[in-house]
């Protein structure tokens, strides 16, 4: 870990809400991908079987 | 190249298969390249004289910047391409854009207050780069909302589009404020073909590096988002087919 001095806090906190952001808009991006596929597949499976 | 071929991938079917091969190696390389960036940038480089080693902070706030105002540019093409074109990806695509650059404005404009505090004093200052930030913000809001508020796509491709057209002021103010306007606490731009203005070469390396890494980012993030919107314009089809009968 580098010594940050007096401006540790800012420079961490600077660090950690952008890393989270990003984490969250990656998870977010990726749960909703993943859950209009089924949904798709889902409805296409019902569509087929409809005719 | 033929350029006519590009429009092939406003094909779906052809938009998901090619991401299919496509999107992993761009997800590879974005987590190498931010990763590397950032730790290059935060553990192996100096403080600055005057900034101390908030200078470091420099590796989130002008990357996220930059996409910021990109990823609007983005939208704009796309939405240009939908207008003159009438491409159902290209429409997507920026539907799909417009999270990602809202969620880079929110970290510039995070980063930039957390850093403007010890450097001047303030949380944030009415200057016309960090209000045309603030205002870029408001748009992407904006243009989210007007999404999600109208059910026709093509309705709701249309009005975005025009939305996007009249928001591209604000994003080029964004990058061009310091220079229309004299005057403000932001400093001028950290990024410039001219060697003399940008940067020390020993931040601004990492500091491509890291770029670099938002950039695959960005693009790896789109590419997955357009996909998720073509499948879920399929299904609102086949719904809405159902539903008639």
């Amino acid at each position: 870990m580098p010594d940050l001095g007096k401006y540790a806090e800012t420079v961490l906190s600077a660090y950690a809400v952008s890393i989270a952001l990003l984490i969250v808009l990656v998870t977010v991006s990726l749960w909703r991908a993943k859950r209009v596929k089924k949904q798709l597949e889902d409805v296409e499976m019902k569509a087929k079987r409809n005719g | 190249m033929n350029l006519n071929a590009l429009w092939e991938y406003a094909n779906p079917k052809k938009f998901i298969s090619t991401t299919d091969r496509v999107l992993p190696w761009v997800s590879v390389l974005s987590v190498t390249a931010l990763a590397a960036g950032l730790i290059w940038g935060f553990f192996f480089t100096p403080e600055d004289y005057r900034q101390g080693s908030t200078v470091k902070i420099i590796y989130i706030h002008v990357p996220s910047a930059l996409m910021a105002i990109n990823a609007w540019l983005m939208m704009l093409v796309t939405s240009l391409i939908w207008i003159v074109r009438r491409h159902h990806v290209s429409a997507l695509a920026a539907r799909a854009a417009a999270p990602v650059g809202m969620v880079m404005t929110v970290i510039a404009l995070l980063t930039g207050a957390i850093w403007g505090q010890p450097m001047w004093g303030t949380w944030w200052a009415w200057d016309p780069r960090l209000t045309s930030f603030l205002i870029l913000f408001l748009f992407y809001l904006g243009y989210i909302a007007l999404w999600e508020a109208i059910e026709n796509d093509d309705t709701a491709a249309d009005l975005t589009s025009i939305l996007c057209l009249v928001g591209s002021v604000f994003a080029l103010l964004s990058r061009y404020a310091v220079n229309f306007w004299n005057q403000g606490l932001h400093q001028g731009a950290s990024m410039s073909l001219d060697k003399e203005e940008h940067v020390a070469d020993v931040f601004y390396y990492p500091l491509l590096v890291s770029i670099a890494g938002f950039v695959l980012l960005f693009i790896a993030l789109v590419l997955l988002r357009t996909r998720t919107e073509i499948r879920a314009r399929r299904m609102r089809a086949l719904l809405a087919r159902e539903r008639m009968g």
